[in-house]
């Protein structure tokens, strides 16, 4: 940097330090439910110093005016409480997709702006291969984060452009490697060639192009996967640029959630018993496999009206809740409680049985259920929740399919064989709410519609719980 | 030793440090630490701060200009993304109630 005394950049590096140990021991925190959120608040903190020090490092510099900083910050912070505020709970996926895909974004437009100042400057000559390699870098994990993420965006809030199910044509896979191919050459070229700086929008619109075609095979379904990812690259962008401007902070921060948000994306592939090629490449997208659906004569179906669930709930003494996707889109979690509450002062234990990929994004169905008040001691995972099921009387499936199919288990020509599964079967009644049991949820069928023991109660799953809700409160 | 292998060693050591941090987390947790996490990805904001100021310099010059409104924009979006992220994940953080806490409502 310019002329400053050496104490004081010292210090302000040992400040950015102090922010890193913040996010450290934010995370940490983050992934525990007692400190969880003193957790997120000591790494807004430690975001809050990062930005201090920052515009400390720059008003050491006189030439500029702070105005056009204050205004864009001002900016970002106004549109980034609407969103925060005006988003509702069932739309947090589309949410952290958006959020995530602005990160990338910003650190592909700091590595450009730095590399355009540093060329008009005429500071490249100086500047040491591993800038431009670093530029360069930033700009493509950068940009495919971007798109990737907007095209993620699409797929969750439904938008017609970005179709749920996998979007899959010949030659993809080659042509996604060809892309990828073209942009590592690109980089390479820029690293050993600068100022080359056109092929700057190069790598760009190559990788911008190649975060669409990376995301719009992977089906509804497996999203969970994919934002965990696109979380990791935002971070590794971040690292990247912080390479660009030789900032420490940046690298650590960028690097700490790049490792972190793999981590969740393999807990998410473990959850489904698949690998992360098989999720990205794989094209599969359970839910989401649309029309073709054939109900096969595997046995008779069993229907239920209300009042023979109402009837079934009055002889039980342990009731599982197991809420699925179709509970987020029905908007039911406040009607699921209110129902769940009327049962309890009937003297019926209630617990809620959560597979690790219900909904479109890692834990959406606590969160759900959470904003409907329902305590999280009565939220289970997989194992504690599996344990239950056999001293279950009724297992109530809300809007889930494929986490509760049994053919994961023994078919091994299911398409999920070995995904583990919630044991729904073990319970000693099953009751199914759903929408119908033919269309949409195609690609692979549910033997537990054909268990004996099993009852589908066909409607919204919304005016269904109510219904219920109401008939339980009454007799 | 040379600042870029400096930022190398950095870097290593700091995504093992990541792959430490987060090695159980209770499925409950999943979408407020990915939210969490993804605001701290706006760190970047730090990058678009300085990239915005080295530009400001010498607004004559067209490169400055382009790198003057792309840090502008990336301090733009990367504000959304770390206000955004540590609010909303306060908010569904707040909704998670133990049912000691219930009674006591």
């Amino acid at each position: 940097m310019l002329a400053m005394s050496d104490t004081f950049r010292n210090s302000l590096d040992l400040l950015y330090l102090l922010a890193a140990v913040l996010f450290i021991f934010g995370l940490k925190m983050l992934s525990q439910v007692k400190t969880a959120r003193r957790g997120n608040l000591i790494s807004s903190v430690g975001m809050l110093l990062a930005v201090i020090t920052t515009l400390l490092l720059i008003q050491q510099n006189q030439l500029i005016s702070l105005i056009w900083i204050v205004v864009a910050i001002a900016i970002g912070t106004i549109a980034g409480l609407l969103l925060a505020f005006k988003t509702p709970m069932t739309g947090m996926p589309q949410m952290v997709a958006m959020l995530n895909g602005f990160g990338g974004l910003a650190s592909m437009l700091v590595a450009c702006g730095d590399y355009f100042t540093k060329t008009g400057l005429g500071l490249v000559p100086e500047e040491p291969w591993h800038f431009a390699l670093a530029v360069g870098l930033t700009v493509l994990v950068g940009s495919v984060t971007f798109t990737g993420s907007m095209i993620a965006f699409g797929k969750l809030q439904g938008l017609k452009i970005t179709p749920g199910q996998p979007v899959l044509f010949r030659g993809q896979k080659p042509l996604n490697a060809l892309l990828l191919v073209i942009c590592a050459i690109f980089v390479i070229w820029l690293t050993v060639e600068p100022p080359a700086w056109a092929t700057i929008p190069v790598i760009a619109v190559i990788a911008l192009a190649l975060g669409i075609l990376l995301v719009i095979p992977i089906g509804g379904a497996d999203m969970p996967v994919v934002i965990c990812l696109l979380n990791s690259y935002s971070g590794i962008a971040g690292a990247f640029a912080g390479f660009v401007l030789h900032n420490m902070c940046l690298i650590i921060t960028g690097s700490l959630v790049g490792a972190s948000g793999l981590i969740l994306t393999n807990i998410m592939c473990k959850a489904m018993n698949r690998s992360l090629g098989n999720v990205l490449f794989g094209g599969v997208g359970f839910e989401a496999a649309g029309a073709g659906a054939t109900t096969s004569e595997k046995g008779t179906v069993r229907t239920f009206t209300i009042d023979d669930a109402v009837i079934t709930f009055e002889s039980a003494s342990r009731v599982m809740v197991v809420p699925g996707y179709g509970m987020a889109v029905a908007q039911a979690q406040h009607v699921v409680r209110e129902m769940a509450d009327k049962l309890q002062q009937r003297g019926i234990v209630v617990n809620y049985a959560i597979h690790p990929v219900a909904g479109r994004m890692p834990g959406h169905m606590n969160v759900l259920l959470a904003e409907a008040n329902v305590p999280y001691e009565q939220l289970l995972d997989l194992d504690p929740a599996n344990a239950e099921f056999e001293q279950a009387d009724v297992a109530l499936v809300i809007g889930a399919n494929d986490v509760t199919n049994p053919a994961a288990r023994h078919d091994k020509a299911s398409p999920i064989y070995g995904m583990p599964i919630l044991d729904v079967d073990k319970a000693r009644t099953i009751i199914v709410i759903k929408r119908s049991l033919n269309p949409g949820f195609a690609g692979v069928e549910n033997e537990l519609y054909f268990d004996p023991k099993c009852a589908m109660l066909f409607g919204d799953a919304k005016k269904v719980v109510t219904e219920l809700s109401k008939q339980l409160g009454e007799s | 030793m040379d600042p870029f292998v400096t930022s190398i060693v950095v870097f290593v050591l700091a995504i093992f440090i990541g792959f430490e941090v987060i090695s159980r987390v209770p499925v409950l947790l999943h979408t407020p630490l990915t939210s969490g996490s993804n605001a701290i990805s706006g760190i970047t904001i730090v990058g678009a701060l300085l990239a915005a100021y080295s530009t400001s310099a010498a607004l004559g010059d067209h490169a400055q200009l382009a790198g003057t409104i792309l840090g502008f924009l990336a301090i733009i979006f990367a504000t959304i993304n770390v206000v955004g992220g540590y609010v909303v994940t306060d908010r569904m953080l707040k909704m998670f109630k133990s049912e000691r806490g219930q009674k006591g409502r």
